[in-house]
């Protein structure tokens, strides 16, 4: 059983409110079409919009689905 | 100003006067800013801090931030910051330049945006890096995550401002810094010089920021424009991939100059929430003056 009592610890992993989700640190990110992408900087937007033209990655299109 | 810079600084107080006329005392500005970043070949380095060149540097801040302040509409306040600032970036209808570049813009216009951007994308990031040490605990750290993807990673190949360098010398154009000084639009050295200032002053270090949030949260979308118009128009790959690069890269650091940049820092310091909203919204405006008068030039407005 997982916990939902909150912790003061930095986030891993964070959703942005209408936005992508952040990933801090190294890590390798599998695409639907199984293809794997290696994160390069110290944070990385990865697109929960689906809509991202660099997919895995965000690139801002979210913003345009508004409204 | 400029010729006293040549000569052997002294301790003598001098009547350096601002001249009045806009586009001189925003070079002269701009000159003295340069002090404080790389300085210049042939000015001895110790008028960086000479009371002289301080006492007019800041009477040339103080004129540009008085005027910054008059013509800058009520700010909406709600009590959410991030409600506040996205408003502004929201409620800015000015002309594109990355808009223009995409679908019209001649390869001369563009060349001419290039040369006029060097001005900044040659120290990218480096005037928000004076902000550093005036913050503490979490927007420090995460001004630091920005700063680091900036400056490649640890990479000096991934440099932005090497990767800039790379494309305008791919592209034909003197990669040499501050090599496009003469001829940069007042609008686009007014832009240069309140980012330093935002930087160099302690006091507005809120504001810094608060543009820091406009700036990388208006930045995603017009570079993917900005590489296709360069594409369309057979630009060199180190050029266009300087933009595909922004696209990634500010689409993350919006999301913490917003977040855990600027709404954390006005939790801890209340008082800063207006000076942010001035930094987002000064951000929008100097970019509309800038894409209005280069579009005017360019008789496409």
């Amino acid at each position: 059983m997982t916990s939902s009592s909150p912790i003061d610890d930095h986030a891993d992993v964070v959703l942005c409110a209408d936005g992508p989700m952040l990933l801090r640190g190294k890590a390798v990110v599998q695409d639907e079409d199984g293809v794997r992408h290696r994160t390069t900087r110290p944070v990385t937007a990865v697109c929960r919009c689906g809509h991202s033209a660099i997919k895995p990655w965000c690139d801002g299109t979210h913003k345009l689905l508004r409204d | 100003m400029i010729a006293a810079l040549l000569t052997t600084p002294d301790d003598q107080p001098r009547d350096f006067a601002a001249s009045g006329g806009r586009e001189d005392d925003a070079l002269t500005l701009w000159v003295l800013h340069e002090l404080h970043y790389r300085g210049f070949v042939g000015v001895d380095e110790h008028w960086e801090w000479q009371a002289s060149t301080i006492g007019l540097r800041i009477e040339l801040e103080r004129d540009l931030e008085e005027r910054l302040r008059a013509r800058r509409p009520e700010p909406v306040v709600t009590g959410d910051l991030a409600v506040d600032l996205l408003r502004i970036l929201a409620d800015d209808q000015s002309p594109s330049l990355a808009r223009h570049v995409q679908r019209r813009a001649t390869r001369e216009q563009t060349l001419q945006l290039l040369r006029q951007r060097s001005l900044y994308h040659l120290k990218e990031a480096d005037p928000t890096s004076w902000v550093i040490p005036r913050l503490t605990g979490g927007p420090k750290a995460a001004l630091l995550e920005i700063q680091f993807d900036e400056y490649g990673n640890g990479d000096p190949g991934r440099v932005h401002h090497r990767l800039f360098e790379a494309g305008i010398a791919a592209s034909g154009l003197d990669g040499a810094y501050g090599a496009y000084v003469d001829e940069a639009v007042v609008e686009i050295l007014e832009q240069n010089n309140v980012l330093s200032m935002l930087g160099l002053q302690r006091r507005l270090r809120g504001a810094a920021l608060g543009h820091l949030a406009a700036f990388e949260g208006t930045s995603s979308l017009p570079s993917r424009q900005l590489a296709q118009g360069l594409r369309r128009l057979d630009f060199p790959e180190e050029m266009a991939s300087y933009y595909d690069e922004h696209v990634e890269a500010d689409a993350v650091h919006e999301q913490l100059a917003l977040h855990d940049i600027c709404v954390a820092l006005v939790a801890a310091e209340p008082a800063l929430y207006d000076d942010v909203l001035l930094g987002a919204w000064a951000c929008t405006d100097l970019e509309a003056r800038t894409a209005g008068a280069l579009l005017d030039l360019w008789e496409v407005a």
